[in-house]
């Protein structure tokens, strides 16, 4: 499994990093903002999300439209905060899915080895083969657009890569002699599992899901902005540019606001991810 | 109390053991001797049942070594072991007690007499071990990696005896350590054998140790058991050419 190690993006926007707690306090302080507008969101929105205002389309910034209005005269700023909902928690909720499908099934494959752990793993090497976004865009759009089937559509590509690094970790611990002292302790397989095994994917786990929830945030938004996620009228950011897009000439803020959103979110998922990373000192797997 | 008959295990195609057979009494020790590779290991890993046998049987005390869940933690209930390297034998992520109860987790039934007032607290088990093997209470909670080797080697032994098991396999328990806690070590375990009554299987390369530790000592090469002796016959004439060679390095070594 790679873990796309990019650059940190603070570097470049001009912000001074000198190590790794640092890139966690950056992107935590970054993080505790969004979510603190986020759940505050139906409460400071100044207008309805969703109630069309045909005589105000396209109008810009004002009192009553902080961000001014898009193509169906609807508040930006309301739809983005709005939006965060949708976007922060699908994200949420399949980076949790991903992460409780992939540990376990790590852990017995690797563990066990053996017969099923061939099975699964040439199941998982073929879908490897295939780019995981084409692949969860042939799903989503065999299930039909909706934000469920977006959701089992990542999450039927993002397990894999849980499954391999925890696997991997599990093979390379397995015949430490602590776990043969815990079998002759007397321990259950079930018990080395949870006990002695579990503590150590737990920390690269983490790692691998902050660095990932980035990346889900775009999938999101790209099958959202290709018409398989989230469905109008509802706010999502993804959904957003894509409603923004016949306008991206003539008024680039309607793609340039959400797009702005989900640069922020990414970038404060990975400098969280990558200073854990660090701090961690968790060996790319 | 232990009985090996004619085993033999081969890893991929290379035999390990060659048709060993080895008997070891209630209340005796055996020392295993041989250089690296000659498949001292594999012999005690075979004994716990952590690796299957090709050919031939282990029995304890009439239990057959098989891989069945009952056979193995009945086994293991009476015979346990020491490793190497005590650095990767005690999981680096727990704190040291939580290891050297864990067999007292695993056999809620036993009760050594030693822990017999304590039985049903964990934290003043542990207790009661460190101090059987000479560790202040205060590393009880610490992690392995704050521990000296010779501290941590301390903690494996302390988990080894915490069942008060019959037989405790001891493979090469001194050689990761530095020689002047290797003395400290071997006395440890002398002095914990006659008070809780141990016998020992002692794997070792180091002719000394296993001549202070043992009645009996067995000399393995390449998977053949070549000699097999008591101590005090160590340096009688009939000896395996082999073993008199080991013999005369070990004088050199002294010398």
């Amino acid at each position: 499994m790679k873990i796309n190690v990019q650059m940190p993006k603070a570097i470049k926007l001009g912000i001074k990093i000198k190590n790794e707690n640092h890139m966690i306090i950056c992107g935590l302080s970054f993080l505790t903002v969004i979510i603190f507008i986020t759940l505050l969101g139906p409460f400071i929105v100044p207008n309805d999300p969703l109630s069309a205002n045909m005589s105000e389309r396209l109008a810009s910034p004002s009192v009553t439209y902080p961000l001014g209005t898009d193509h169906m005269g609807r508040c930006i700023f309301s739809r983005l905060v709005i939006g965060a909902q949708a976007t922060l928690g699908i994200t949420g909720l399949v980076v949790a899915s991903v992460v409780m499908i992939g540990i376990p099934i790590g852990l017995v494959t690797g563990y066990i080895g053996g017969r099923i752990d061939s099975v699964i793993m040439r199941l998982v090497d073929g879908l490897l083969a295939l780019p995981e976004f084409i692949l969860a865009i042939t799903i989503a759009g065999f299930l039909g657009p909706s934000l469920i089937n977006l959701m089992i559509s990542i999450v039927f590509v993002k397990w894999i890569g849980y499954t391999r690094v925890v696997r991997g970790i599990v093979i390379l611990e397995r015949n430490k002699d602590y776990v043969s002292a815990a079998k002759v302790s007397g321990s259950s397989n079930w018990k080395i599992i949870r006990r002695h095994l579990l503590p150590q994917i737990i920390s690269p786990v983490l790692v691998l899901a902050a660095l990932d929830i980035g990346k889900v945030i775009l999938i999101i938004s790209s099958l959202s902005y290709l018409g398989l996620g989230a469905q109008p009228p509802a706010p999502e950011w993804g959904a957003m540019l894509n409603d923004g897009r016949p306008y991206f000439q003539t008024v680039p803020e309607l793609m340039i606001y959400p797009g702005l959103a989900i640069f922020f979110v990414v970038l404060s998922f990975n400098l969280i991810g990558e200073g854990l990373r660090d701090k961690l000192d968790v060996k790319r797997h | 109390m232990l009985e090996i008959n004619s085993i033999t295990k081969t890893y991929d195609t290379n035999p390990v053991l060659k048709d060993i057979t080895l008997s070891l009494n209630q209340g005796e020790s055996l020392g295993i001797i041989g250089e690296s590779g000659s498949g001292k290991s594999t012999l005690a890993r075979l004994i716990l049942g952590l690796d299957s046998i090709d050919e031939g049987e282990i029995i304890f005390q009439g239990i057959r070594v098989q891989h069945k869940r009952n056979s193995l933690k009945k086994v293991r209930r009476h015979v346990q072991i020491v490793f190497q390297d005590p650095a990767s034998s005690l999981n680096p992520k727990l704190p040291v007690w939580k290891s050297v109860v864990e067999p007292l987790e695993n056999y809620p039934d036993t009760i050594p007499l030693f822990l017999k007032e304590v039985r049903n607290n964990k934290e003043l088990m542990a207790g009661m071990l460190f101090n059987k093997v000479g560790l202040s209470q205060e590393l009880l909670e610490r992690y392995p990696h704050q521990l000296s080797g010779g501290q941590k080697q301390r903690v494996a032994i302390a988990r080894g005896i915490s069942l008060q098991p019959a037989l405790l396999i001891c493979d090469e328990p001194t050689s990761s350590l530095d020689v002047s806690v290797q003395a400290q070590v071997l006395n440890l375990l002398k002095e914990l054998k006659r008070d809780l009554n141990m016998s020992y299987i002692f794997i070792s390369h180091d002719l000394a140790a296993v001549q202070f530790m043992c009645d009996q000592i067995a000399v393995l090469k390449n998977g053949t058991l070549l000699d097999m002796f008591r101590t005090e016959e160590l340096f009688s004439e009939i000896r395996h050419d082999y073993t008199k060679k080991l013999v005369g390095l070990a004088l050199k070594d002294i010398l």
